[in-house]
């Protein structure tokens, strides 16, 4: 056994320990590893060549770069902000809790990329998720702008992954059949994916209760300024 | 028949204009990153359609292409001087002029998608069906993004000029974290055939306490989650955990039901995912997208809930597994 490709699993480790730029440092963990696997520098530039033309379809989100642009351009994040806003009882916990429930469903019918942080997390998603949190505790702050932002962004992951495993036609049930088709052993695409529902659920419910946390922290914070407010007035 | 390929030409065109928009005005790191990243895209199916021809240098020129991106990456200001020209004021006045016919244009990505897939198969001219079921979803989204660009153009009046080029400063905006998924992946397929995976599996397997049905199936699931952390790929560290420890130790020694513990087990992995900037496409180009002032908050956002599930899912495997 040849442990010496181990090196490029170190690299990416202490570069990003020592905050380096990711791209440099996964370029130099993948030239690291090859040469430690005895590949010549010509097979190594091939296969690294190759390799990364062959994942460009991660790439794809840039499609939707010119439309979003051009609609923020014209306003699109503020008009987002106003729509929400008009919304009588609509709260952040409420919003965010039904985006993800959307998600979910969405993801486990297969239907990983219609929604994303290009496609709908920037323009739609976060600014109305900003109202939203507006519309409950009144003016936010920067930092706390910046964390309903991100609160919505990981409100978009968390209901991708936890759905997407649910759908039988999807990359992950299907490597995993397919791994143990490889080691003989049979196993009915639906049986993998009915078992990933309870962790889908348990996701649902323990993120909707962080929302509410979330809420209340901010609600909490909004008296506390209000509260100053009043004494300095006095 | 509308391929995959077709998108990919397209979108190599566009990285082509934003190389030449920021060539015209001097700034040459990015020009020459946008440039490379476009080759990629107009060349990938003749680099790989020579290679399985046995013509090696444009893979291997490929490959000096990526060196050359992380260079750049690390030593140009990526990223940085593109800023939105339009005040806020005058995109409040557009936002008050155009009102929810803005929604619009944005809705159409995700529902042409959703149609595309939905309706893709029975979708014909004759005998050749129009999308390539193969890639059916990414061939959907490529479509649905230009009739949403045609769309978009229409609602707000602008000239196809000004929407190419407030895409290109998105894209200047994000810089090199708009590759990070891609090259991650690459280093996944390199890690893959230079024998990391089983290099990995021999140690933990020489470090546990085989007999233990619990210290198996913990090394199985933190395994997940730290293979996860490290490669940024829950996929990537499945078939390494299951080949080193959960195939033979838990499923053949200990009886575990593969199918639960294959199912729960990748979503341990997912729990992993949420937590690790290697995770770029999930973690840091939102943190970038969303103008976050730390490049780590999303991460701060989701990990108590990845460790909530964490635990959920070690829990669901030990009550289940072993029945």
């Amino acid at each position: 056994m040849n442990y010496w490709p181990l090196l490029g699993v170190a690299t990416v480790v202490i570069g990003f320990v020592l905050r380096v730029n990711p791209v440099l440092v996964v370029v130099i963990a993948g030239l690291v590893s090859g040469l430690a696997a005895g590949m010549s520098p010509g097979d190594l530039l091939a296969m690294l060549g190759s390799s990364f033309v062959s994942n460009r379809a991660l790439l794809l989100m840039v499609m939707t770069l010119p439309v979003i642009g051009l609609l923020e351009h014209c306003g699109l994040r503020e008009r987002a902000r106003d729509w929400i806003a008009g919304f009588r009882g609509l709260t952040l916990t409420r919003f965010l809790a039904s985006y993800l429930g959307l998600r979910q469903v969405l993801s486990m019918l297969g239907l990983t990329n219609v929604a994303g942080h290009a496609q709908t997390v920037r323009p739609l998603v976060a600014p109305m998720s900003e109202a939203a949190a507006e519309r409950t505790v009144g003016t936010l702050e920067r930092g706390q702008r910046h964390e309903v932002a991100a609160m919505a962004a990981a409100t978009d992951n968390i209901g991708l992954f936890f759905g997407e495993d649910v759908f039988i036609a999807l990359g992950a049930v299907l490597l995993i059949q397919g791994f143990f088709a490889q080691n003989d052993i049979e196993l009915q695409p639906l049986a993998i994916a009915l078992w990933a529902l309870p962790t889908a659920i348990a996701a649902f419910l323990i993120h909707v209760l962080r929302l509410r946390h979330f809420q209340r922290q901010l609600e909490r914070a909004a008296r506390k300024r209000v509260d100053a407010k009043g004494e300095g007035a006095c | 028949m509308l391929r995959i390929e077709h998108v990919y030409w397209l979108l190599g065109a566009f990285l082509a204009f934003a190389a030449i928009a920021n060539l015209r005005e001097r700034r040459i790191p990015m020009a020459a990153f946008w440039a490379i990243l476009a080759c990629a895209f107009l060349f990938g199916d003749a680099i790989l359609a020579a290679l399985a021809a046995g013509s090696r240098w444009p893979a291997q020129a490929m490959g000096v292409g990526v060196i050359g991106l992380g260079i750049m990456a690390a030593r140009g200001k990526l990223g940085t001087s593109a800023e939105d020209e339009t005040t806020l004021a005058s995109r409040r006045a557009s936002a008050q002029r155009l009102g929810n016919r803005l929604f619009g244009p944005a809705l159409v990505i995700p529902l042409v998608t959703l149609v595309g897939v939905l309706a893709g198969p029975w979708l014909r001219w004759g005998e050749t069906v129009l999308i390539e079921p193969r890639h059916a979803t990414l061939t959907a989204l490529g479509l649905a993004c230009v009739i949403a660009l045609i769309a978009a153009l229409r609602v707000t009046r602008a000239a196809l000029a000004t929407g190419m080029s407030e895409g290109r400063r998105v894209l200047d905006a994000l810089g090199w974290a708009a590759l990070l998924p891609m090259l991650l992946a690459t280093l996944g397929s390199v890690f893959a055939s230079t024998g990391v995976g089983d290099a990995i599996s021999a140690l933990v397997g020489m470090l546990i306490p085989v007999d233990s049905r619990l210290a198996c199936l913990l090394a199985f699931a933190l395994g997940m989650v730290l293979f996860t952390v490290i490669m940024g790929n829950a996929f990537a560290a499945f078939p390494v955990l299951m080949a080193g420890i959960g195939l033979p130790l838990l499923v053949l020694r200990h009886g575990a039901d593969p199918a639960i513990l294959g199912s729960i087990g990748m979503l341990t992995g997912y729990c992993g995912t949420l937590l690790t900037p290697m995770a770029a496409n999930f973690n840091i180009v939102p943190a970038v997208l969303l103008e976050l002032p730390d490049q780590y908050g999303v991460i701060r956002a989701q990990w108590p809930s990845a460790l909530a599930l964490l635990a959920v899912n070690f829990l669901l495997m030990w009550f289940l597994v072993f029945r």
